[in-house]
């Protein structure tokens, strides 16, 4: 299978700091990346990097590739409100909008312009369903997303993500503001979409990557030091920092 | 960093020689006993053998503790793991030379034949030296001296060949040994897996280092 996401030397630089060193890294087309390390490793600077969310910190330089289906997302003709609906992402703190429930997941659609209401239903539906919400919300769409709960919000947000029908989501650190209970539906909720779509998620969680995750990144002081099967990562890495951290000896 | 799952692994790591070096100081006493006829030795050993069933046991509750309370990984996960397969090892062990100490008190009174007791008496001290070697591997977490401690192995099974030629022929010479020397084939047929276990240890100790999982001794494993 050929890989549906690939960096190529991926380097970014707050100022003259570099934050990330020339990254190669390469995603199938389904299965969840887990991506590790300690604060400042890179691991949220380089999932940032891949729907371009660092464009807009002023004082960034960011060099090499990030092929995205055959062309590089940095090329000056992407358009990158397309790109970030064909990647999407979801963030730690649970951030619905401050309308219903409906409104929240259909944002996208309104966006690029949808209007037949029935197509809107159907989709509200089927990505409510996809995050694991529909039953617990299908009998108060239009109540305000902000009464629900820290973790429906969170399913909400994923449900609003797969709305547009992405190829690929972003998930930064998105369940460690959650109760271990809503935590555990989140993971649920991924293991269902791992078939469908690629998930890279970056969490401070090992037993999360360790439980849900298909392959694991660990990055140290922005380097990408080792990135392998979960299971080979969490038995018998090859790297001795990969040993010492997820083992708790750092970080 | 330090952590306190190092501590408790130190502790653990320290019970669990401490039961090997029983173990081997059993193995040495039950052929003693067997050979000297020493009834008293033999039934020291047999009411010894609870107490390291009982450091079994403890061993692996620790060991289902730590894995419940810190979930380790990588080679935590598998110094854990390997005191926990390499103690049940080590049980079984002590349970085959309090089986000797059975056949001590049984043999007893019956004909003897001393030159086959001086090969079962080398026999046994081979086989000591190898749990001590194992253990020393162990102890340095030294996966290449563990292969050397099983190679070893070969020499108990042949050492184990000449004991049963040399107790049947007796047999077939001399009916009145007949009884005796059956417990000789047993008694070196007990050694022969102690060794196999021993084996098995080092297999444990490879896995440690290395993550893979290896038969040290295939030729011979079908035979124990």
């Amino acid at each position: 299978m050929s890989p549906i996401l690939t960096t190529e030397n991926l380097s970014l630089f707050y100022g003259k700091k570099e934050a990330l060193k020339g990254i190669n890294m390469s995603f199938e087309k389904t299965g969840i990346t887990a991506l590790i390390g300690p604060s400042g490793c890179g691991k949220s600077t380089f999932l940032r990097c891949l729907n371009r969310m660092n464009d807009l910190i002023p004082g960034v330089t960011i060099t090499g590739d990030v092929n995205f289906n055959g062309h590089n997302i940095y090329a000056p003709t992407t358009d990158t409100v397309q790109l970030r609906k064909e990647i999407g992402m979801v963030f730690q703190q649970p951030n619905p909008f401050p309308f219903s429930i409906y409104e929240n997941v259909v944002y996208g659609l309104r966006l690029a312009g949808v209007r037949d209401k029935e197509q809107l239903d159907a989709a509200v539906e089927k990505s409510l369903k996809q995050a694991a919400i529909w039953d617990e919300v299908k009998d108060r769409l239009h109540a305000n997303a902000l009464s629900l709960s820290g973790g429906q919000q969170q399913r909400v947000c994923i449900a609003r993500v797969l709305a547009v029908e992405p190829d690929i989501i972003l998930l930064d650190e998105a369940t460690s503001a959650l109760d271990p209970v809503s935590s555990h539906m989140i993971e649920m909720t991924l293991l269902n979409l791992r078939h469908d779509y690629t998930i890279i998620t970056v969490t401070h969680n090992m037993q999360q990557a360790s439980r849900i995750s298909d392959r694991t990144a660990f990055f140290l002081n922005g380097e990408l030091i080792e990135a392998n099967d979960t299971k080979q990562i969490f038995m018998n890495p090859v790297r001795q920092e990969t040993n010492d951290y997820i083992s708790g000896r750092f970080g | 960093m330090r952590r306190l799952f190092d501590d408790e692994l130190n502790d653990i790591d320290a019970n669990f020689t401490e039961m090997g070096m029983m173990v081997s100081e059993t193995i040495e006493k039950s052929v003693k006993a067997f050979i000297d006829h020493d009834r008293e030795l033999a039934q020291e050993i047999i009411d010894n053998d609870a107490k390291i069933n009982e450091r079994e046991v403890e061993l692996e509750k620790k060991s289902f503790e730590m894995i419940a309370l810190y979930q380790p990984v990588t080679s935590d996960l598998r110094e854990i793991v390997t005191i926990l397969k390499a103690v049940s090892e080590l049980e079984r062990m002590a349970d085959y030379a309090r089986n000797i100490a059975h056949a001590t008190i049984r043999v007893k009174g019956h004909v003897r034949v001393p030159e086959i007791e001086a090969e079962l008496s080398e026999m046994g001290n081979r086989v000591r030296k190898m749990v001590e070697e194992m253990l020393s591997a162990y102890v340095k977490s030294d996966d290449l001296a563990a292969r050397k401690v099983a190679a070893k192995d070969a020499k108990v099974g042949e050492m184990y060949d000449k004991i049963n030629e040399k107790g049947i022929s007796k047999m077939e010479r001399h009916p009145e040994t007949v009884i005796g020397s059956t417990d000789y084939l047993n008694v070196a047929g007990y050694l022969m897996r102690i060794g196999a276990l021993v084996t098995n240890v080092g297999e444990w100790i490879v896995y440690l280092n290395t993550g893979k999982i290896v038969e040290l001794n295939p030729e011979s494993s079908n035979l124990v």
